[in-house]
């Protein structure tokens, strides 16, 4: 910020031009020839083997950024700082572009790995005008990796020489004085020189003409003309980018055929035909990673052995020596079938009855031991007690969400990273159009079936508000989250095949006729689709693991915070009574509307606390086949957890939160009870 | 014979006539699709989403970009 107004005022104060030309020493009789290329291609080795003995640095004028100047034979070399282009976008560019305006020859050096990104330069300073001789360096590198170059083809399109040199091997490097030699203007298009023609007029050089047409204020204030505005810039730019597009398709040849071998794996997973059956696998591969490994073995041990087992157990029993406890252990068998139960009552802590305690620890310490602690002060209940907001949700959080989260991420930076996502958003583009939305809405929708508050963060990535508000409402809607999706599976194995065919075919009617309804009648227009598709290929691990911890960390900075909001309200709902008032509103709906037993209203209560916790209550319930498909149809469509319903509030704002919420409750009650008066 | 984009034949050139205004036409431009631009069409799905090559570059249009953006076949 400091030297750019340094060189604001300099440019403006001092007539930049003539102390430029001071430094730059303009002396008759020489050529001065500049050394320009991208950052880190290997300039300074150049300018070392061309200046020899004698270097000049020194600051150039307003800034602190340091130039050194040479010699060799009649030539004055000059060295630039590493620039994408130029233009005056920070000091080292205005350096850059000014000792490149004063050149007469500018030898170009190139990463030949990199052409697409170099050559954008190369054509900038053709396009100015200047002599140009461009070093392809790294040749050695682009051997080694199998690509091939065209250079006499490079050379024929640019219109001047192309050198292959490689700064490691100094292969190249005698041909440097033929660079400077053959060193001439390239090819630059007709329309250019049109465009370029009325400035040109009114400065003089080709090369100021067309930086002040691409909109540098610096030199068109120094001819005093008004800089080219921000269209004509782009217009100059995208020119210039596809002219560089197209050399590099002509010369770049890939011989690797991994590479063809995934191109046709891209193309596959496009087409419909081809890519379902891909799709399916990768579903497969997914489901057993997610759904079995993480969910079922790795969530298991988290959560219960660390979370309830060490953490939850050390923070309850350490909370109890100071408050009146009841406490109950269950003793199990190795495959976690009670065996005894044994009953403990601490009505002044476990610190006031010393030998009872020791008992109660021996006795849970063991392994296959579950413990329940029950508090009697409430606000000690309200911290650490079942639902507390201490105990509970440190460890949904950090033993359930947390391994969860990270997994999904995990397999997104996966399908991202390797190309398939966006040709998986692009074929089911037309399906996800019907429903008013576009490819991209794939993402937050699979990653509900992870966790429906990421998915519901992840809604950002869309284009327009309106497609928020769909797929925000399908999440919240139908979307089973993974904590539901193992005891939906559960208790549907036990209810048979036409119950789940019911449940199935259900639930996709509310999808459809939800979002028919939202697409019909929300405002607007959903945006369509267009993105690029990156080269499919294998992967790095390295960003993947990058990936999947930033979004992870970022996650859980977001929403950790909203889980103890949510925990904290459904505690003080619990203390003042008002969850059994639900309860007793719940009741005749469940009873008379669902054909449901009275407890599973408690089910649907604690679903508003974790939804998991909502399925689950159903599993202590004696339930016919249907029974069980009314409530998990009920479960499915009601309300989502405490936390995803304050992520959608904050996301969505509290008007179209609370509609969607009530909306859920509507729904479930009002699609359960349909299926309940035909089928139960 | 001009027609619209999401007819276009997979495994065609196709010369691009005319994008629809406003930013989609800046976006498009970006990723190089230019009004004049050949391009070629590497798969049409059923339905009319349209996947364009352009060098190396593959790039997605959705059925309903696609119908506005009109070609030359």
């Amino acid at each position: 910020m400091k030297s750019d107004t340094i060189i604001n005022k300099f440019h403006n104060d001092c007539h930049s031009h003539l102390d430029v030309k001071e430094v730059l020493g303009s002396s008759k009789g020489t050529n001065k020839v500049v050394l320009a290329g991208n950052p880190n291609v290997g300039k300074s080795l150049f300018f070392n083997y061309l200046s020899g003995m004698y270097v000049d640095v020194s600051n150039f004028p307003g800034t602190t950024i340091s130039i050194t100047k040479g010699t060799y034979k009649d030539y004055e070399i000059f060295d630039t700082p590493g620039v994408y282009g130029v233009s005056s976008f920070n000091d080292e560019e205005k350096v850059a572009r000014d000792i490149i305006l004063s050149g007469d020859i500018v030898l170009n050096v190139v990463n030949a790995l990199h052409l697409e990104r170099d050559l954008f330069l190369t054509m900038q300073l053709i396009e100015m005008g200047k002599k140009v001789t461009v070093f392809l360096n790294f040749s050695d590198e682009v051997k080694k990796r199998k690509l091939k170059i065209d250079v006499k083809r490079l050379s024929e399109l640019l219109g001047v020489e192309v050198i292959e040199t490689s700064a490691v091997t100094k292969a190249g490097f005698d041909k440097v004085e033929y660079a400077i030699e053959n060193a001439r203007e390239g090819n630059q298009s007709p329309e250019l020189h049109h465009l370029l023609h009325n400035t040109l007029d009114r400065v003089g050089t080709q090369a100021e003409a067309l930086i002040i047409l691409e909109g540098d204020e610096f030199i068109a204030e120094k001819h005093g003309i008004p800089p080219g505005t921000a269209d004509q810039r782009e217009a100059i730019y995208i020119n210039r980018r596809n002219t560089v597009n197209e050399i590099v398709s002509e010369v770049e040849f890939e011989d690797s055929k991994k590479g063809e071998f995934f191109n046709k794996l891209g193309r596959m997973s496009v087409n419909p035909v081809t890519g379902l059956p891909i799709l399916a696998v990768v579903l497969v591969i997914v489901y057993f990673f997610i759904g079995d490994f993480i969910s079922q073995r790795v969530v298991k041990y988290t959560e219960n052995t660390l979370g309830k087992g060490e953490f939850e157990y050390h923070v309850k029993s350490f909370v109890g020596k100071y408050t009146p406890v009841d406490i109950t252990v269950d003793i199990q068998d190795d495959n976690g079938n009670p065996i005894s139960t044994k009953d403990f009552s601490f009505p002044h802590g476990l610190n006031s009855d010393v030998q009872k305690a020791a008992e109660f620890k021996k006795i849970s310490a063991p392994h296959g031991t579950s413990t329940s602690f029950e508090f009697q002060n409430p606000f000690v209940k309200l911290f650490f007690g079942e639902f507390g907001i201490i105990t509970m949700t440190i460890t949904y959080l950090l033993f359930l969400l947390l391994p969860l989260v990270a997994a999904f991420y995990f397999v997104m930076a996966l399908l991202e990273d390797s190309g398939y996502l966006p040709r998986l958003a692009t074929m089911l583009d037309r399906s996800l159009n019907k429903l008013g939305l576009n490819g991209r809405a794939v993402i937050p929708l699979i990653l509900g079936f992870g966790c429906v508050t990421m998915a519901t963060i992840t809604t950002r990535l869309l284009g327009t508000e309106r497609e928020k508000t769909i797929v925000t409402a399908i999440l919240q809607f139908v979307i089973p989250c993974s904590a539901q999706l193992a005891v939906i599976a559960v208790l549907m194995s036990m209810a048979g095949a036409v119950p789940f065919t019911i449940y199935v075919i259900t639930i996709l009617t509310v999808l459809i006729v939800l979002s028919t309804l939202l697409n019909r009648f929300l405002p607007g227009e959903s945006s369509p689709l267009l993105i690029d598709l990156p080269a499919m290929r294998l992967p790095r691990l390295d960003n993947i693991f990058k990936k999947m911890f930033y979004r992870t960390y970022g996650f859980m900075k977001e929403a950790s915070f909203w889980f103890f909001v949510g925990a904290l309200a459904v505690g003080i709902m619990e203390l003042t009574g008002l969850l059994t008032v639900w309860q007793d509103i719940l009741e005749p709906f469940t009873t008379m509307w669902l054909k449901l037993p009275k407890e599973a209203a408690n089910a649907f209560v604690m679903g508003m606390v974790r939804r998991d916790f909502g399925a689950a209550g159903l599993f202590h319930l004696t339930l016919s086949p249907m029974q069980i498909t009314v409530a998990i149809t009920t479960i499915t469509l009601f309300v989502p957890c405490i936390a995803s319903f304050v992520i959608m509030l904050k996301e969505r704002g509290w008007k179209q939160g609370l509609i969607i919420w009530s909306g859920t409750w509507f729904f479930a009650f009002l699609v359960g009870g349909i299926i309940a008066q035909i089928f139960v | 014979m001009n027609n619209t984009l999401d007819k276009a034949k997979k495994g065609t050139y196709i010369t691009v006539i005319s994008l629809p205004q406003g930013l989609l036409k800046v976006q498009l431009i970006r990723l190089g699709i230019t009004e004049g631009s050949k391009v070629y069409c590497l798969e049409r799905l059923p339905g009319g989403t349209v996947v364009l090559q352009k060098s190396r570059q593959e790039i997605a249009i959705g059925y309903d970009l696609a119908k506005k953006i009109i070609i030359a076949n």
